[in-house]
């Protein structure tokens, strides 16, 4: 118990990451809170990453997390520059109008 | 020993709990406030762990830039959050459902293996003797050699969102009075000045 392993950093990734989809289902309507799960379970696999990592003495896997946080970083920016385009055009964020969009 | 324990409980418990708030809480500025502490807990994390220089990373890219993109969002846009949670306890069952389904199938499969003894031994990039060299030299020495395309092109991705984010929110507002320096450079004195001879008693 007080003694800290590789599988306690994966039980809180886990939980981490199952809040994010649950996050995702419970706040259909809101988008920004869909974004913010997403950020959520992002973290929950920088977390595993850099739990092996220092597991298998391997730094590779931290390398890897700073590229997910580049990415994370950039789609963050971009989802929100389409939210904010998308309420001025309707003057809402509602989820379940955005399949006018589909062509 | 002991202290590590306690800090990794601290840092994961808070963590979860801002997790929990992030997406049960009622108003969204509540939410990214907490998403701002998940963060913070998970970059103590990562200071347990020896990645000191990911740590201070995702407090300055996350708190420091996207949780702040965030907050300016919610603030921006004049919604109704009230409205917007009126299905919140609908999908709560099958959300609960799959995310009970996912957390077991998660927890299986940490309890449920063992690595091999000499997979440290084949590690891609040995992590070197920290008293020897800091993480972020390692990091370092690694991104800017071995990696070093893989690095320009994460560059290249934040470059591409960057231009992508303006060229998305730039519009261009009929009757905003901007600066046309091009019509400024052009003026002569003698369309700007106009001499009027005033005579003696009487006005303009």
């Amino acid at each position: 118990m007080l003694e800290i392993g590789l599988s306690h950093y994966l039980t809180v990734a886990a939980i981490l990451f199952t809040l994010g989809l649950f996050g995702i289902f419970l706040n259909r309507k809101n988008i920004i809170i869909i974004l913010m799960s997403i950020e959520l379970m992002l973290l929950a696999v920088n977390i595993n990453l850099v739990a092996f990592s220092a597991h298998l003495n391997d730094l590779m896997g931290q390398i890897f997390a700073m590229f997910i946080l580049t990415v994370a970083a950039a789609e963050a920016a971009i989802g929100l520059a389409i939210l904010v385009v998308y309420y001025r055009n309707r003057g809402s964020i509602e989820v379940e109008d955005i399949n006018v969009m589909k062509g | 020993m002991i202290i590590q324990a306690l800090a990794f409980y601290l840092f994961a418990f808070v963590a979860v709990a801002a997790g929990v708030l992030v997406i049960a809480s009622r108003n969204p500025v509540h939410s990214v406030l907490f998403l701002i502490l998940a963060f913070f807990n998970g970059a103590g994390l990562f200071v347990l762990l020896g990645a000191e220089f990911l740590a201070m990373i995702l407090v300055i890219v996350y708190v420091g830039a996207v949780a702040v993109l965030f907050l300016f969002v919610v603030m921006m846009l004049d919604i109704n959050f009230v409205e917007l949670r009126s299905g919140f306890l609908q999908y709560l069952p099958i959300g609960g459902l799959v995310g009970f389904i996912l957390l077991a199938e998660l927890l299986v499969v940490v309890g449920g293996w063992v690595i091999v003894p000499e997979a440290t031994s084949v590690a891609a990039a040995p992590i070197p003797p920290i008293d020897q060299v800091t993480n972020t030299e390692a990091i370092g020495r690694l991104i800017y050699t071995k990696y070093i395309y893989l690095f320009q092109a994460s560059g290249l991705v934040l470059l591409v969102a960057m231009i992508g984010a303006i060229v998305l929110t730039l519009r261009s507002r009929a009757g905003v009075r901007r600066q046309k320096i091009s019509d400024q450079v052009a003026r002569r004195p003698g369309e700007a000045i106009e001499v009027v001879k005033v005579t003696t008693g009487s006005g303009i």
